[in-house]
């Protein structure tokens, strides 16, 4: 008899806090504690990966670093794989997912999305001194793509009929044949150019044109309208400011792109 | 079983295969004949050739023994540019396949050679041939009819190991069933096909090499 009641209390208890917590704005929760729990990736370079001495880094932990330090508190890094991120966020163990997430219908339905806050698409890329803005100036050039990877499907099918497509077996050898000058231009993802930047070679690959464009966006619970303005105004900010700026700089080795 | 074979998505890939095979035919056809004559002239070099002569061939024939051919193919393929020497993948393919069967044939025929008896050459002096007449008509010959199965079979692994070079964007055999799979998903069905293919291709060729060892070599000449 006992032990029912008190459970009768616990379950009027629970009923009475429920309502209460589902109305506090996630916005107020964050000011008041001084910590903002971002969940950000580990095992996506340059977006987000460890150091040796476990120190994660990245274009996504210096955008959670960015917006702690515009919203005045502390960040909490939470580090997800690309598998768990949303449930991270849905569960509130988050605040934010800053974890390269890209916007598509199904995510939409359960959680909202910034602003977008880096470019992530794949493209055709060459050097400098290579003149080339859409698809038709392909003609006669030769392009190496990764065989099977999204860029070819979509290049195969869009490519002027004059154009050679070389397909490699994975990414190191389509940028084996770009740095040798076995083609002229490749196609392949923002972050695979980042990488070979990153290496410092004689021929830097420059984005061309878009073939696919799906930038990120921070993702975070739905019905939080006054986190979602402020994370908006803080982006818009940072882009105005040239702090975001600096990241794409610092972490993709090229400016944010206008369309962005 | 469990698996639905679905053959059917490979066969709209015909055109794909048979150029597939076309270039790993054109690749096997001119690596081995090029290939055979570089490995008939090391081993003359290594065996008869002048004393400065057989330090760089050794040489040659030892990097290429004891290295994988995919490196090789990579160094041609990938490295020489740097040095602005640039191939087309087909060029880098063929030079690859060439210099390694001229290694691997090198020594073969060279065993060939190493078994000719002293008196053999002595007789064919003693006709007043010159020293190129011995080497072609006494010692070459011979050689060559002795070792032509050994000789056959490096051609035939030649050919099967022509594959990696799919890893240079030759559009060869290989290339074609990984581009197939790359699109269909059906890995089982194009390298059961391809498997196959390969197979015919490897007991052809070893058929065409046993022809010609009969032409070249009609039984009675030697022995």
């Amino acid at each position: 008899m006992k032990s029912r009641s008190l459970l009768l209390g616990l379950v009027a208890l629970a009923l009475s806090i429920a309502p209460l917590a589902g109305h506090a704005e996630a916005l107020d929760d964050i000011m008041k504690s001084g910590t903002l729990k971002v969940a950000v990736p580990q095992d996506f370079p340059p977006f987000g990966s460890v150091t040796p001495d476990l120190k994660p880094v990245g274009y996504d932990i210096d955008v959670a670093n960015l917006i702690g330090k515009k919203l005045g508190v502390k960040v909490e890094l939470v580090p997800v794989t690309s598998a768990n991120r949303i449930p991270y966020l849905q569960t509130k163990k988050v605040d934010l997912v800053i974890s390269s997430l890209g916007k598509n219908p199904d995510r939409e339905k359960v959680i909202d999305f910034s602003e977008p806050y880096a470019p992530f698409f794949n493209g055709v890329f060459g050097a400098a001194d290579v003149k080339v803005s859409k698809v038709g100036d392909l003609a006669g050039m030769t392009v190496g793509v990764t065989r099977g990877a999204v860029e070819d499907l979509e290049l195969s099918k869009i490519a002027p009929p004059t154009a050679t497509i070389k397909r490699y077996e994975d990414n190191n050898g389509t940028i084996s044949a770009f740095l040798s000058g076995q083609v002229q231009v490749i196609a392949t993802g923002n972050v695979v150019a980042a990488a070979i930047i990153a290496k410092n070679p004689p021929k830097k690959p420059e984005t061309k044109f878009l073939i696919k464009n799906s930038p990120c966006s921070i993702g975070l619970n739905k019905d939080e309208p006054k986190l979602l303005q402020k994370v908006n105004a803080i982006i818009a900010e940072s882009r105005k400011d040239g702090s975001l700026n600096a990241i794409s700089v610092k972490w993709l080795g090229a400016p944010l792109p206008a369309t962005l | 079983m469990a698996y639905h074979f679905d053959f059917g998505a490979i066969l709209d890939y015909t055109p794909v295969l048979i150029k597939g095979i076309a270039i790993t035919g054109e690749l096997i056809g001119i690596g081995a004949v090029i290939g055979v004559a570089v490995g008939i002239a090391c081993a003359w070099a290594r065996t008869f050739g002048p004393a400065w002569l057989r330090p760089p061939v050794s040489a040659y024939v030892e990097l290429m023994r004891n290295t994988p051919f995919l490196v090789q193919l990579f160094f041609i393929f990938f490295g020489l540019p740097s040095l602005g020497i640039k191939l087309t993948e087909m060029e880098g393919a063929i030079i690859a396949m060439v210099v390694n069967l001229g290694a691997y044939s090198t020594e073969i025929i060279r065993a060939g050679i190493q078994a000719t008896p002293r008196g053999v050459i002595e007789a064919g002096s003693s006709l007043a041939m010159t020293r190129l007449q011995v080497f072609r008509y006494v010692i070459l010959k011979p050689a060559l009819q002795r070792i032509w199965p050994a000789l056959s079979s490096q051609i035939v692994i030649v050919m099967l190991g022509s594959a990696v070079c799919s890893q240079i964007a030759v559009e060869e055999l290989t290339f074609a069933a990984n581009f197939i799979q790359s699109r269909t998903f059906r890995a089982f069905e194009t390298y059961f096909v391809v498997t196959g293919i390969y197979l015919l291709l490897a007991v052809l060729l070893r058929q065409l090499l046993r022809a010609l060892g009969w032409w070249l070599f009609p039984k009675k000449a030697v022995r």
